[in-house]
Order: structure tokens, then sequence, then C-alpha cells
């Protein structure tokens, strides 16, 4: 076990140079001169020759991309154009506003995707796994963006229960506010999850009580509760693991459109904002950081089903 | 006369031989089985329908749309569903729902479309040369892979836009970069389990050419997973698009186009919910149309599931 940690752990270093050169790259040919972009449109030739020396822009590109990467990991994430304060301390503020989301969201897609596939499973084509299998369909094919408007149109408008829109009310700091404030995104955000999740333990399950050793444990005379939650439940959900942590990607993309729909300010807004604007450190640090991010709940993923499945050989 | 029985081993006398069932007697081939299990099955036959009706609607909207899309009229905006002269009611600047509708279907449609056939073509060439060639063409590839999937999709697909600038064009784009991946790793996988195989070894033997081997024998041999893919997949690039222009990033306005009304209608939620709601509902319907049929596809398509 300890040498699949480190294998996958060193695995990572070339990705992460690789995601860092991309993030890189992909800055490099966003339309816009940066430095035209800080000084304003009226600024001398000089002075924009001299911003560009001091910024080291008039190096060449494998000095700039070793140069921004030592600052990346020194934590010198640049000045944001737009707000001229420190990239990183900004964003990690913000990102941590987006993880509540996506941790809450996680949760209720996984508290509810699971039961509803194991139910599904094992009345397979019943009434209640079809109704499911529908509305896991219906989950999966519902634009996030969309389904935020319907709830702020039902929860908000018309039945004004719910805020709509942002992390807490004027003059407000509690948690009961903030968590009034989460229910819609993250209920928002949850649907797509939700759906693959349960699809996936509806599909892992049925796979499941197919097998001799389910036979055997009916046959020697246990409940069917029994032997659903203890031999069956617990053999189903060692893959549905790797599904959950594949929703982070999903996660992690979808946010950024809930947290427009909601005006929440994570990580996603100020990065749809920064493009908009052209403050591209702002967008290169947010790329960067939800892009690692995916990254490690990868390999959070991996890791822990290797340990949950010892069925697994590690290495090759 | 008595009938003389041959009984000669092998053959069977025909009074003795079982009734044919029926089906059995025309020879039938695996795509004709899949199309015939796909014809059966009445959700994804359904949803194959309402596709076919958008296509035709949106392949016929000058002649179809009843108004302008882009034409304002602001005495008349915000009007509701029903009204005179307008179906679906008006816009923030007066535009005719329905015709904006109607136009807005062509440009998801044929944006989900292409962006899938492009990223579809660029996967497939990526996938057949990684894995025909394998050695070090195929190291540098999978690394490549590797890192374009170290992204979340709608996160590439927005790093990409950054880079080229908001617009339709390079939302599409966008979407397409972002689906090549997955398609390069469906196609190297066929091929690295059919490379071996004795027909592509006897292929070789005859002397056919690289090329040959790989069109004739892999590429058509790799098609049936690329189909369910590519049907599964047209749902996500359309949402995708949608999705970015509606952070402003995609389709611009005055576009018709669903993302960008959905939008737009955001700040009439109050007064007038419904240029908000349909936009997003039809791209609800459409996405939802795909899935089943690529579910369909997918069900039609697996031979584990034949009977």
């Amino acid at each position: 076990m300890t040498r699949y940690v480190v294998q996958r752990v060193l695995s990572l270093i070339p990705v992460l140079i690789g995601v860092t050169l991309l993030v890189f790259l992909i800055m490099q040919l966003a339309p816009g001169d940066p430095v035209k972009i800080m000084l304003g449109p009226h600024a001398s030739e000089e002075a924009v020759t001299q911003l560009r020396r001091d910024m080291g822009l008039d190096q060449p590109m494998h000095i700039q991309y070793l140069r921004w990467l030592g600052g990346v990991l020194r934590g010198d994430w640049g000045r944001s154009i737009q707000l001229k304060r420190e990239v990183l301390p900004y964003l990690v503020g913000r990102f941590q506003k987006s993880a509540y989301l996506m941790v809450l969201a996680l949760s209720v897609a996984c508290l509810v995707g699971v039961p509803a596939g194991i139910i599904s499973a094992i009345r397979q084509y019943s009434l209640d796994d079809r109704i499911a299998m529908v509305l896991v369909l219906v989950g999966f094919s519902t634009p996030v963006f969309w389904l935020g408007i319907i709830l702020q149109i039902v929860f908000g408008l018309l039945l004004g229960i719910l805020p709509v829109s942002g992390i807490q009310s004027p003059g407000q700091t509690g948690t009961v506010d903030l968590l009034l404030h989460l229910i819609l995104p993250s209920a928002t955000l949850a649907t797509g999850p939700m759906a693959i999740i349960a699809r996936m333990t509806r599909s892992s399950m049925l796979e499941v009580i197919r097998q001799d050793y389910i036979r055997t444990a009916r046959a020697k005379g246990l409940g069917e509760r029994l032997v659903i939650s203890r031999h069956g439940v617990r053999n189903a959900l060692i893959p549905v693991v790797t599904v959950i942590g594949l929703q982070a990607g999903y996660l992690l993309g979808g946010d950024i459109l809930v947290e427009m729909v909601f005006s929440y300010p994570g990580i996603g807004l100020v990065m749809v904002t920064g493009i908009l604007a052209r403050d591209f450190p702002i967008v290169q640090g947010a790329i960067l950081m939800v892009a690692s991010s995916y990254v490690l709940v990868n390999l959070i993923t991996d890791l822990a089903y290797a340990y949950i499945d010892p069925r697994i050989h590690y290495g090759t | 006369m008595e009938r003389e029985i041959d009984l000669r081993p092998g053959k069977v006398p025909i009074a003795v031989r079982p009734a044919e069932p029926k089906l059995a007697r025309r020879p039938r081939s695996l795509t004709y089985d899949a199309l015939r299990r796909l014809w059966r099955d009445r959700a994804a036959m359904a949803s194959a329908a309402f596709l076919l009706f958008m296509i035709i609607i949106s392949a016929l909207a000058p002649l179809i749309a009843p108004k302008d899309p882009t034409v304002t009229d602001l005495p008349n905006r915000l009007l509701p569903i029903g009204s005179p002269g307008h179906l679906l009611g008006t816009d923030e600047l007066g535009r005719d729902m329905l015709s904006r509708l109607i136009w807005g279907g062509r440009v998801s449609l044929l944006v989900g479309f292409v962006a899938v056939l492009v990223a579809m073509s660029a996967g497939v060439v990526v996938g057949l040369l990684a894995g025909y060639f394998s050695g070090w063409t195929d190291s540098v590839i999978m690394r490549l892979i590797d890192i374009l999937m170290a992204f979340p999709s709608l996160l590439l697909a927005i790093a990409v836009v950054a880079s080229l600038g908001p617009g339709l064009i390079n939302a599409m784009l966008a979407v397409s970069i972002v689906g090549i991946p997955y398609y390069a790793r469906i196609v190297r996988g066929s091929v690295l389990s059919l490379r071996n195989q004795e027909f592509v070894q006897a292929a070789r033997v005859i002397g056919a050419s690289d090329l040959r081997i790989i069109v004739y024998h892999i590429f058509a041999n790799s098609l049936a997973p690329l189909i369910v893919a590519a049907t599964l997949d047209v749902g996500w690039m359309i949402m995708a698009a949608a999705g970015l222009s509606f952070l402003g990033l995609g389709a611009q306005p005055p576009t018709a186009e669903w993302g960008v009304m959905l939008s737009a209608g955001r700040q009439q939620i109050r007064n007038a919910p419904h240029i908000s709601v349909l936009p997003g509902l039809m791209i609800f319907l459409v996405v939802l149309a795909l899935n089943f049929l690529g579910d369909g596809v997918r069900d039609a398509m697996d031979p584990r599931l034949r009977q």
C-alpha cells in the first residue's frame, strides 16, 4: 500500500507541471496586452516598455514560465489588475466559500442518491424503480443554470421563504443565515451528481445481489434486510466511492454556473468576472486553484478506493 | 413412393429436423439487430421523433418563425404567454419569444452537433495514432491527454474561451477541445484490443498498408462505442455551450441563442418569468431527448443485453 501511495503521489508531479504549463500558455495566448490594460489606453510608449521590463514580460517565454512557476510555488500569485490586491489570499477566501457549497451539495447528493439507487436495485423493474430511473435522466439533463432560476422563482419569489442570492443578508453574520443562503444553490448543484450517484449505486447493487455470496447468505437463513445491508450494500458501495470522487469535476464546473445564478461570491464568480474584465492574474490563479484541487481530489479518490477495496493490486 | 432418407453423418433427415424459427430464415447483420432493438425502445423512439421535429423546425426557421427574432418593439415588451400576435409572449425588448426560441434552437443544435463532430474527428485521429503506433507516440499523446483531463470539463472550456476571447465560435471550439481526450481514449482502447487480433495480423501478412489497416480494419471495428459516446455527448455539448453563453462567454446578445436568452431574461424574473424559463425548458427537453436516445442506442448496441 505504501508503495502504491508513493507511486501515485509521484505520478502527480508531471500532471501538475502540465497543468501549470497549460494555464500559463492559455493566458499568454489571451487577447489583449496586460500591460496596456493596466496602464490604460493613453499610456506613453516609454511607460509601457518600462512596465513590460519591470514585469519581466520582455524575457523569452520559458524564462517567463519558470519565473511565474517559481512565484506560484512561493505563494506569490501576482496582483489583481482590477482589485489591486494580492491574488492568492483573495482567492483562498473565495475558494473557501465555494467549498462550503460543494461539500454541502455533494453530501446532499450522496444522502439522496445512494439510498435511491439501493431501493431501485432491490425493487428492479417496479414502478418505484422506473420512476427513479426517469428522474435520474431528468436530473442530468437539467441545465443547472435553469434549475437555479426555477428554484429562485418558486422559493424566492412565489413562496418567499428562502434567500435567492448572495451568501449573507446585509448586517447578518450568523451560521443560520449562511445555511439559509446555501440551501438553494447547493440543492441546484446537487441534482447532477445525485442522478449519477443513484444510477451507479443501482447498477453496482444489481451486480452484487446476483453474486453467489448473496445466495449463500440467503440460504443460510439470514433475514433479507441483513442480507441487503451487510452483504449487499457494503460491497456495492465500493465502486460508488470512485463515482462520488469523480463528481468533483462536475461540482467544480457546475459550481461556476451556480455561483453566477445565485450571485454567490465564490471562486467561480471571481473567475468569470475576471475573464470579462481581462484581469489575467485573477483568472490564471482561479483556474490553477480549481484545476489543482481537482487533481488532488482525484488522488484522494484513487487512494480511498485502493484502501477500501483489498482486491486492487497496487503498483502495476 | 417411399422417400429415401439420407443417413450420412452430419445430415439430419428432413422428417426429424426441428421446425426452424421464422426469424432465423434471413441472415441478419449486427447493425440490423441493433436497429431493430432500438426501434422497439419506445422512449428512445419518441425522443428521436422529438429531435427530428426540432431539427426540421430549426432548419426551416427562416420560413417558420412568425417574426424577425432581432426586431425590437418596446411598446409591446414583456407580453405574457398567449398574447395576440405573440403566442409565447415577448421579451424585455419586445422581441417575439416564439421566433427567438425557433432561431435559438438553430444555433444550439448546430453548435452541439458540430462540436461533437469536431471533437470526435480530432479524437479519432489522435486515438488511432496513439493506439496503433504505440511507443513514444503513444506516450507523448497520452501524457497530453492526461493533462487535459486534469481539468474539470467546464473549467477547461472556460479556460479556452478565456484564451480565445468570448464568442459563439470560440465557445463551440472550446467545448470541442474538451471533448477530444474522451474520444481519443475510447478509440485508443479499441485499437489496443484490436491491433493484435488475428484479422489485423492477417491483413498485415497479406501486405496491407498501415493506413488501410487503420481505416478498414481497426477504425471500422471501433465504431460502436464511438456512436454511443457521441449520442450521449451532443446533449452535454449543447448544455455546455449554452452554459458558456449564459456566463457571457459564448454567443453574444442580440443573437437568439437559448443560453443568451436565459441570461438576459434573469433581470425580469419578477415580471416575466417566462422569458428565462422557456429557453431553459428547450435546452432541458432537447438534452433529455438526447439522453434517452443515447441510452437506447447504448442498450441496442451492447451485445451483453442481447437475449
